[in-house]
């Protein structure tokens, strides 16, 4: 095609259609007399259900709240490990639990006509697990195992040498036991530390599916009601604030690329500066048509998956910054990113940028709530911080009142680079120079 | 045992229809949402690209984000993330995808940022240098920064195969990425992104009628040209067993997989969903046959999954193909007896059949795995978009959980006792780290 034909072919993109109200489903919700909070949610699509059950856990002993999680389900004293695998399979059913520093999460699916069958089988495994001998074994060498593969991987040691970095003496510090912690734990206390600590008081259950809920409701009353009461809760307290230090260099020798994770201050989700900082992480690095990725990436082509998200936990909050660069790269990428962090704190940015990310941060909440699965995690993850759906449109509508003078506010205050706290994870004999020349950096101790 | 279990089934409505220049479109309304998934499937994947030229459909995938006719490098991006949209697109043996979930207001913005780069992407130098380092920084960051990186979907093919399309390294080598030229890539659109060669499929909160009209719209002159023939890349069975090891300098426990040739997955359908099935039995779940017996008994593995395809997607893969097992094992783990006790257990199906409610509960679990995978209007785009394309059948996607539920222990039998020795191809991962 010639200039002037491509010129006489200009198109211009449509606009959007005229918005859709972000709509709530139906829902239903109970406390049981046992303390457990029941949440249902109706999403009929497909005739299935998605189920979540959010025990507070913090403080329970890494290594054995870990095994515990791994072997909750091998074996209760009416059915092995293998028989409760197979019965809930033949409703189309799968269970299993994770951890992590505020909670122990049971999740799990299944067709729909199967939900009285997985309560059932749920609530024998909560009151009655066992910790055979044979089936803790196992999974104490399991989970060493995977222990051992994940320290062999980049992700997670940059990970570990930031939360370190971030926490210090704070239970959140550590969230991966070793493998000689894990090898030391006897059934004995995963059975001491269920009947403790895997109790209803404080626990949420959410249901969602092609249910009705009130029914849902009374089948979970019906399977879980005599989930007995009891144990003991544990709090944190408040994650300490960042404290600016040197980026600490960890050494991989041979690494062809260096990790590089960068922590920066957060809110919690309804702290009134939340949105703003979201909009602002945003427009930063937190999607694809960020400053920072349109940089590091689309510009420069240091690295592939570039991303900054705000996690959240119970006692504290923490924008992570994360991409992994090249080796010999690793000081100029270092140097954008500063410049991104700085330039966002510095400087308003664009009212097209706010405009931008806000409309992807409103329609990130419908397409999370499209979805069985995507509800239940929704639901879940508020629940854990006190929050029910409805906050969503709580939410939307602060994200739709942001300024873009509030956005140059979070930035400046949760987004500074002065207060970044850093992790580069790579060949140090290789980076270590060009990065000092950016930035004071520190060298960890071997083997920490 | 509980009573057999009624498997549920879905009723998408399915539209089909072709617009003039030869484009297929699928349309699936379903308005339990206000979402819509929209994807663009072309029938090219990693098998068709050239010798020399390793890794260049992955390379291109990314080259169709970098600009197109009335688009700069960027808009992409921005116009699907500022209308609260997502978007991806993945590079596979037999087609490259690429797609958008939204919110509902914007689906004719989807369909023009589509149509546009299915005109014509922006190919220019400094895009490709750009994404040549892009891809780069990707496999350092999949393979080879990290243990078990391209284990085994692309140290096994090469094992099992003998011709450059099936057995190559989809990644591809950094020597091929970086002699790729814009001339390579303009080919290779001309040739494989043709109208005749793509479907587009739409999901979600769509009106049929507005919707066609909004596709003819903006389909309707993207210019016509014809799908390429599509090569044979069909080779023999193995006639004796194929084993290979390799040093992963990373990891630091030995891994092991295997793959056994099955039958064409669209001309042969009939016979290839038993081993679907049967790679379930083997593997879903601590009642599985081979969790049982390698993980929770024998402790000779560590976890141990069994699929059907190189990338583990049953229903987007065309002849030939493999069932695969893969292990990771513990400290010291022996392969060859991991290898041993799985053609034990394939025996033990094949002579003793399987136990009571065994097939079923496989079934049930098989059907809740689809209808979660449904549910999301993405999940169902992209597999209409590929149903269409390579089987001319997206409703299949609604029949799918009452076919597996239609096989037999008979058929399970038959498949397991073709999984012999010496039809296997086998790949080791010796533990290089600490070394």
């Amino acid at each position: 095609m010639t200039v002037s034909e491509r010129e006489a072919n200009v198109r211009t993109v449509p606009p959007l259609g005229p918005h859709r109200q972000l709509k709530l489903p139906r829902q239903a919700e109970r406390r049981l007399a046992n303390g457990l909070t029941v949440i249902a949610i109706r999403r009929p699509a497909v005739p299935l259900v998605e189920l979540r059950l959010w025990i507070p856990f913090a403080r329970a002993h890494l290594a054995r709240a870990a095994l515990l999680a791994q072997t909750l389900f091998t074996g209760t004293d009416q059915a092995s490990m293998v028989e409760i695998a197979a019965e809930l399979q033949s409703v189309g059913g799968s269970l299993a639990a994770g951890l992590d520093p505020d909670r122990l999460l049971v999740t799990g699916n299944g067709l729909v006509t199967g939900l009285d069958r997985i309560l059932e089988i749920l609530n024998d495994v909560l009151t009655s697990a066992e910790y055979p001998r044979a089936e803790v074994a196992t999974e104490r060498e399991r989970l060493a195992d995977q222990i051992q593969v994940a320290e062999s991987q980049p992700a997670h040691l940059a990970r570990v040498a930031l939360l370190r970095r971030i926490f210090g003496r704070h239970p959140y510090a550590v969230q991966t036991p070793t493998i000689e912690q894990v090898r030391a734990v006897q059934p004995a206390q995963l059975r001491e530390l269920h009947d403790e600590r895997v109790r209803p008081n404080e626990a949420v259950l959410v249901l969602v599916g092609d249910l009705q809920p009130e029914k849902a409701l009374d089948a979970a009353e019906r399977a879980l009601g005599g989930w007995p009461a009891g144990g003991r809760t544990s709090t944190l307290p408040p994650a300490p604030e960042l404290t600016p230090q040197p980026f600490l260099v960890v050494d991989r020798p041979g690494s062809v690329q260096t990790s590089l994770r960068i922590a920066l201050p957060a809110v919690p989700r309804t702290h009134p500066d939340h949105a703003a900082l979201q909009l602002a992480n945003l427009i930063f690095g937190g999607y694809f048509s960020s400053r920072w990725v349109e940089n590091i990436r689309e510009d420069k082509g240091y690295t592939y998956g570039p991303h900054s998200v705000i996690e959240h936990l119970r006692a504290g909050s923490t924008v992570v910054v994360a991409a992994d660069v090249a080796t010999e790269v690793t000081a100029p990428a270092l140097l954008e990113t500063m410049y991104e962090l700085g330039r966002l704190a510095s400087l308003p940015p664009k009212e097209e940028e706010l405009e931008q990310a806000r409309q992807y941060a409103l329609g990130t909440l419908q397409l999370g709530m499209s979805t069985q699965a995507g509800l239940a995690g929704m639901a879940t993850t508020f629940a854990g911080a006190g929050l029910r759906l409805s906050f969503l449109a709580e939410y939307a509508a602060q994200l739709a009142a942001v300024t873009l003078d509030e956005v140059a506010a979070a930035a400046a205050r949760y987004l500074a680079p002065s207060r970044a706290v850093g992790v580069l994870l790579g060949d140090r004999e290789r980076i270590v120079t060009p990065v000092s020349a950016l930035t004071a950096v520190e060298c960890a101790d071997e083997g920490s | 045992m509980a009573r057999k279990l009624k498997i549920p089934t879905t009723r998408y409505p399915v539209e089909r229809f072709t617009l003039d220049n030869g484009l297929r479109v699928v349309l699936a309304p379903d308005r339990t949402a206000p979402v819509i998934g929209v994807a663009v499937v072309y029938d090219v994947g990693i098998r068709s690209e050239p010798e020399g030229r390793t890794g260049f459909a992955h390379l291109f995938e990314h080259l169709m984000f970098q600009g197109s006719e009335n688009l700069e490098k960027l808009a992409h991006f921005r116009y699907v993330q500022g209308a609260g949209g997502t978007f991806n697109g993945s590079t596979h043996l037999d087609y490259t995808d690429y797609f958008e979930t939204l919110p509902s207001n914007a689906l004719e913005r989807a369909l023009f940022l589509e149509a546009d780069r299915m005109r014509g992407p922006r190919l220019t130098e400094e895009n490709l240098r750009n994404q040549v380092e892009v891809v780069k920084e990707e496999i350092r960051v999949n393979v080879l920064n990290r243990p078990y990186g391209g284990f085994p979907w692309l140290k096994l093919p090469p094992v099992m195969f003998q011709t450059f399309p099936n057995a190559h390294d989809g990644y591809g080598s950094f020597e091929d990425l970086e002699s790729a030229t814009v001339e390579d890539a303009a080919d290779f659109f001309r040739r494989y992104y043709a109208s005749g060669n793509a479907v587009l499929a739409v999901a979600g909160d769509v009106d049929v009628a507005e919707a066609t009209t909004l596709i003819e719209r903006h389909f309707g002159d993207v210019p016509a040209r014809p799908a390429p023939p599509r090569p044979d890349f069909g080779e023999p069975d193995l006639t004796e067993e194929r084993r290979a090891s390799y040093v992963d300098r990373l990891a630091p426990l030995p891994a092991v997989a295997a793959a056994w040739r099955v039958p064409d997955p669209i001309a042969e359908f009939d016979a290839y969903l038993p081993y679907v099935v049967l790679a379930e039995v083997l593997t879903d779940g601590e009642a599985s046959r081979l969790v049982e017996r390698l993980v929770l008994r024998d402790r000779i593995a560590t976890d141990i999954g069994s699929y059907l395809g190189f990338l583990g997607e049953p229903f987007a893969v065309r002849d030939p193909t493999a069932l695969l097992v893969q292990a990771h094992l513990p400290p010291g783990g022996d392969a060859d007896r991991v290898l041993r006790v799985i053609d034990e257990e394939l025996d033990r199906i094949a002579t003793d059949g399987l136990a009571p409610g065994e097939l079923a509960r496989t079934q049930a679990r098989m059907a809740a795995h689809l209808l979660r995978e449904n549910d999301a209007v993405l999940g169902r785009a992209l597999q209409l978009a590929v149903l269409e394309q390579q089987r001319g059948e997206p409703t299949l996607l609604n029949e799918l959980p009452r076919r597996i539920g239609e096989v037999t222990e008979e058929q399970i039998r038959s498949a397991a006792a073709t999984l012999r020795p010496q039809r296997r191809a086998s790949i080791v991962v010796e533990p290089g780290a600490g070394r």
